[in-house]
């Protein structure tokens, strides 16, 4: 019961025939960036707007945010794949529902979409709490200045709210980008599912899987720093975030 | 538009679906949470000691875990963990390890990683004086530790070590990946025998945020209840 | 001098004790499965959620089927082996993907299913007698109109991840380039599944398989089976840890002793040819000539062509 270790696998070709299964691989990242940059896009629109949503003084737009962030923090990512990608093709009229199931790359769109949607509820919980931490005097600064309303979240609260969200925002980043691989049971051959492909031809359990560590350790590595230097970069002087 | 739905399908699988399902579901969070909370907090001792290289070694650990997703940490256990078995005990022959086994060390190894953060934050915002005192008084570090320091950070800590616990609750759908027979893989499972995708995949949902959701307020009830007024 | 003769009569007790004892393989030690089985008194069958009717979960979530019946008789010569008193089965389910990795690592000791046997296979693992021969087909619905291969072309089609199948079918579509958007699906009643609800046009699998859903389906008229195949029909057998030759051999013996026998026809009526569980059906598939030669001369060889009619 001994395991044959086979490191050259990576440049054998694999059954595709469309390259080697290191190219399988790649691609596969190709695919997990793809879907976390759309993912994450979604998530800060649609987080940023609950988010603003939470902390406005009226009380519809408090429950409704409050509704949404419950709705989509107490269900499983998976589960919320699922009922996008199974269950709401079959509860639209026919024609819609197949044009949806039968749409190329219909698992990217899915991902992304659900992905986006599971971590937009997050972004809003963050950002609410980012504006909450600021001072009342800045919102009542603004008022004072005869700003409206949007005006002070525009030009006076969410530019500091998001400096000081900038942390926990990487790591919500990066936790998109682990989501992705969810996305493997709705057929979306993400990095993950690539290892996993990788594994069911060629045998080679452990120099996949180490692939696949490898990589996302590294885009981990990457994001960090980045989001270090994008940090410093709009840090104000001064301020808490700032040196 | 509900008119071909088969409601149902859900209620003759009612019993698989809890007894089997829903059982191994809330067994390994329970087993899971508790014992990662107790490799987390050592973790995260080991961290907090004045000893560089066993932070190191910890470091390195929560770093890893927290890079990785999940579904690979779970294919990697799944199959890595009977040869780990092997190396340690020195047996002639992988260890055969079930799915339960596997998925439980997989969520305690993984969620130890969180967990860990969670209690270093608890342990540093305990009050330089209280393991001062503690010293003081002649407990050398593991009497401090047991009846001085972690109690306080536990308590302190517990919101956010429940909350931790939910996500785990919802992570173990995960386990899917694998037809490990959870609650969400014996909905599909009916769901696939009998093409009724539909109406269990929202009885699922439906499920998993009731318990979700009541879990969430009794966090929030229980904060307001224990929140120490400095 | 009391106190040596003492350890010596000890001594000689358990020598001889010993060798009564070890009245199984006289010349060697147990090795391997049989070695496991011994030592921890249980025995894990790997089954499948859907591969009817080889091996499937009942009503009540129990695994059954024409290959856990083979696996139980397996079960039995290796308890007359070891002469244990009680043997344990345990069962462990497995999928396309997970079940050569679970077998190495020692979660399952036979992996009773619809495996295919094949030269590449044989690296990893090894087969033992052949228990039914199927080539690999797909299924869709009539009004695809899809009636060869190549009707295929720039199409998605399903099929079941680590199977033979799905490799065949990438294979075949960059061969004959056909740009077929391939899924890959975790379970044979997934792949399926994705063809009833119009997710994929096809379902690329064994083509008993495929018989099997599609008569258990909701409405079996309204699917279709190609006559193309991706190739010849292809051996199952039960798949078995590599070098362990003394498992094999216990195994290969009770495989072809069912098979030779008369209990071997009526096995392969009981599951293929009578009402089966759970929705009593009757796949009405009579026992194929090759099949019928290779029963009477049980072979465990990879090789296509190998079986031939008598």
């Amino acid at each position: 019961m001994n395991y044959h270790w086979n490191w050259h696998i990576f440049f054998e070709t694999d059954p595709g025939g469309t390259g080697t299964y290191l190219d399988m691989l790649l691609s596969g990242l190709w695919l997990t960036i793809e879907t976390a940059i759309c993912a994450w896009i979604i998530a800060l629109i649609l987080g940023s707007l609950v988010g603003v949503l939470r902390t406005l003084p009226s009380k519809a737009a408090s429950w409704f945010s409050f509704a949404y962030i419950e709705f989509f923090r107490n269900m499983p990512l998976l589960v919320q794949l699922f009922l996008w990608f199974f269950v709401l093709p079959e509860l639209l009229p026919r024609t819609l529902g197949l044009w949806l199931k039968q749409m190329p790359h219909a698992p990217f769109y899915t991902a992304a979409v659900g992905i986006g949607l599971f971590m937009s509820a997050r972004v809003a919980v963050q950002l609410a709490a980012g504006i909450g931490s600021l001072p009342r005097g800045q919102k009542m600064a603004g008022t004072a200045l005869g700003l409206t309303t949007a005006q002070v979240y525009r030009y006076v609260l969410l530019p500091m709210a998001f400096r000081i969200v900038l942390p926990p925002l990487t790591s919500e980043f990066l936790s998109t980008i682990k989501n992705t691989s969810v996305a493997i049971t709705i057929g979306l051959i993400e990095l993950t599912g690539a290892a996993r492909s990788m594994q069911e031809f060629s045998f080679q359990v452990f120099e996949a899987f180490t692939a696949a560590t490898a990589i996302y350790l590294v885009i981990n590595l990457i994001v960090v720093v980045a989001m270090r230097l994008l940090e410093r970069g709009v840090a104000v002087p001064g301020y808490i975030t700032g040196k | 538009m509900f008119s071909n739905f088969d409601f149902d399908v859900i209620r003759r699988s009612l019993a698989y679906l809890f007894f089997d399902g829903m059982t191994f579901t809330l067994t390994l969070t329970g087993l899971s949470a508790f014992g990662g909370l107790v490799f987390g907090t050592l973790i995260a001792l080991m961290r907090l000691s004045g000893y560089r290289l066993l932070g190191r070694i910890a470091g390195l650990y929560v770093d890893l875990m927290r890079s990785l997703p999940l579904v690979l940490v779970i294919f990697w256990f799944y199959f890595l963990v009977p040869y780990l078995g092997q190396w340690l005990t020195g047996a002639s022959r992988p260890i055969r390890v079930g799915a339960f086994a596997s998925s439980f060390i997989t969520f305690t190894m993984f969620e130890a990683a969180y967990f860990s953060e969670i209690m270093r934050a608890g342990i540093q915002s305990i009050s330089k004086g209280q393991p001062a005192a503690a010293y003081a008084l002649g407990l050398n570090y593991r009497q401090t530790m047991r009846y001085v320091v972690l109690p306080q950070a536990f308590r302190n800590m517990l919101p956010v070590l429940l909350t931790q616990t939910i996500v785990l609750f919802q992570d173990t759908s995960l386990v899917y990946v694998l037809s490990i027979p959870d609650f969400l893989g014996a909905a599909s499972k009916v769901a696939q025998r009998d093409g009724r995708l539909v109406e269990m995949y929202l009885f699922a949902a439906l499920v998993y945020f009731l318990i979700s959701c009541f879990a969430s307020f009794g966090v929030r009830r229980l904060q307001t209840r224990i929140a120490i007024v400095r | 001098m009391k106190r040596l003769h003492m350890i010596g009569l000890a001594l000689a007790a358990v020598v001889l004790s010993g060798q009564a004892g070890a009245q199984e393989p006289k010349e060697h030690e147990l090795t391997g499965t049989l070695k496991k089985v011994k030592e921890t008194g249980v025995i894990t069958i790997g089954f499948r959620d859907s591969s009817i009717p080889f091996s499937y979960l009942d009503d009540n979530q129990k695994p059954i089927g024409f290959a856990i019946d083979i696996c139980t008789k397996i079960v039995d010569a290796v308890k007359n082996e070891l002469k244990l008193d009680k043997l344990a089965v345990e069962f462990n389910p497995v999928t396309s993907s997970t079940r050569i990795p679970l077998l190495a690592n020692g979660t399952i000791d036979l992996e009773c299913g619809s495996t295919t046997n094949n030269a590449e296979r044989l690296k990893q693992v090894a087969f033992t007698n052949t228990h039914f021969l199927t080539a690999t087909r797909f299924v869709s619905k009539k009004a695809s109109n899809i009636n060869s291969i190549d009707d295929l072309k720039g199409k998605t089609v399903v099929s079941t991840a680590g199977t033979t199948n799905i490799k065949q079918l990438t294979e075949a579509n960059a061969a004959r380039n056909l740009n077929i958007n391939i899924v890959p699906a975790k379970e044979h009643a997934e792949s399926f599944l994705m063809v009833e609800t119009d997710r994929a046009v096809a379902v690329v699998l064994d083509d008993i398989l495929l018989a099997s859903f599609v008569a258990g389906s909701k409405d079996p008229d309204a699917y279709v089976m190609s006559k193309d195949a991706f190739s010849k029909p292809e051996p199952y057998g039960i798949m078995l840890r590599k070098d362990d030759p003394a498992f094999k051999k216990v195994a290969d013996a009770a495989t072809a002793a069912l098979f030779s026998s008369s209990e071997g026809q009526k096995l392969y009526d009981k599951w293929f040819m009578q009402k089966i569980p759970p929705k009593g059906l009757n796949l009405n598939a009579p026992i194929s000539p090759e099949l019928k030669a290779n029963f009477a001369k049980p072979s465990d060889s990879p090789e296509p062509d190998s079986y031939k009619a008598m």
